[in-house]
């Protein structure tokens, strides 16, 4: 086996590990995620009430935080999956339209949650 | 009845015969009567005739199996047969393909067995309800037909992954403790054209006819890589 092979076999391993892992991660994420959305809309939903809950709260952003990177990293490998049974792209094009969908995924998604930290509570 | 076979290489076309229907008639039988008795230029591969061999594999009205062992009773729908060469592999001529690729497969997936002992020395000692030797029994029966190969979804699209039999395979000699080639296999078996390219949809297990479930031998070595992996052992 030529060395460029191994290594490529070796990321593919490594990322699909990841893949596994972050899908665990987004599971329990999600499953929080949605159970705080049906509680907390129960007395109505307001911009105010989201932000008092979730503003300045370093465990929100903490959580949010953990699942944007788990969303960041899960998303692109999977979309890279995709583009290189479905497409013809190269697997450098590939990789590099998923460094930067994730980067951009990630940007978003710490934007947010720093928004939200900042606005403090109330 | 009415049977269409195809002729030619990958360009080509189907032709229709009129074969005679007899009671307990494979679609084997069918070819058989159309190359003896229509057109002695027809060519196809069988052996065995009793499902052992695996050389007998045709797509029978779009679904690869094997023919010795199917009853034109069981498949032939309205009555008529559509008989076509094996999916995802390059057709020879009518019926046969080059079966060339999928067998060099079985071999970049380190399909040969290794062990380290001689003649000299005593029998490997290995009880019947050991785990491994259970994994190893499950899908030992391979009879390397290629008919879980042509059902392969991830086959048709990425022609380098090394398919459901050859991975089948691997598993069975990475559960083997007389085997001496573990994390060396685990490495050629890892990555997107081996066992991680797999989507678990289970076609080849729906088309294999020993009843393998390849789906299951690629799950144990998912299991497998992800171990070795996480010990920093790929
Ligand atoms: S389960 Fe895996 S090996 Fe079997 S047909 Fe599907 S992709 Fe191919
Ligand atoms: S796993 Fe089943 S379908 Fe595949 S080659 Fe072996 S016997 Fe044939
Ligand atoms: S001819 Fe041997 S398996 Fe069909």
């Amino acid at each position: 086996m030529n060395a460029d092979l191994a290594y490529a076999d070796k990321m593919d391993s490594r990322l699909w590990l990841i893949q596994r892992i972050t899908a665990v991660v987004l599971a329990v994420a999600v499953v929080v995620h949605l159970a705080t959305i049906i509680v907390a809309v129960q007395g109505g939903l307001s911009a105010a009430e989201i932000v008092s809950r979730v503003g300045g709260s370093l465990g929100w952003a903490m959580f949010y935080g953990v699942f944007v990177v788990a969303a960041g990293l899960h998303a692109p490998i999977g979309l890279r999956t995709i583009l290189r049974e479905m497409t013809p792209l190269s697997p450098g094009a590939t990789n590099g339209l998923m460094i930067a969908f994730g980067t951009v995924l990630m940007g978003f998604g710490f934007r947010a949650v720093l928004a939200f930290y900042e606005m403090g509570g109330g | 009845m009415k049977v269409s076979i195809w002729r030619g290489g990958k360009v080509g076309r189907f032709v229709a015969y009129e074969v005679p229907r007899l009671e307990n008639q494979t679609v084997l039988d069918v070819v058989t009567y159309v190359q003896r008795k229509l057109d002695p230029s027809l060519s196809y591969r069988f052996s065995c005739r009793v499902g052992m061999c695996g050389s007998c594999a045709m797509t029978v009205n779009g679904k690869p199996r094997w023919t010795c062992r199917t009853h034109v009773s069981k498949v032939a729908v309205g009555g008529t047969l559509e008989i076509a060469p094996l999916g995802n592999l390059a057709v020879i001529k009518d019926l046969s393909v080059d079966m060339r690729v999928f067998f060099d497969k079985w071999a970049k997936a380190g399909g040969a067995f290794k062990g380290d002992k001689t003649r000299d020395d005593d029998f490997a000692l290995i009880k019947p309800a050991d785990k491994q030797r259970q994994n190893a029994n499950a899908g030992i029966e391979c009879i390397g037909c290629g008919v879980c190969y042509a059902g392969c979804d991830v086959v048709r699209w990425k022609p380098d992954y090394l398919g459901p039999a050859a991975l089948n395979r691997a598993w069975t000699l990475v559960n083997d403790a007389r085997d001496t080639q573990g994390p060396v296999r685990l490495q050629l078996i890892a990555g997107e054209n081996g066992c991680l390219g797999c989507h678990s949809q289970q076609s080849c297990q729906e088309h294999c006819p020993k009843h393998l479930s390849p789906t299951a031998s690629i799950a144990g070595l998912k299991r497998a890589v992800s171990v070795a992996a996480l010990k920093g052992r790929l």
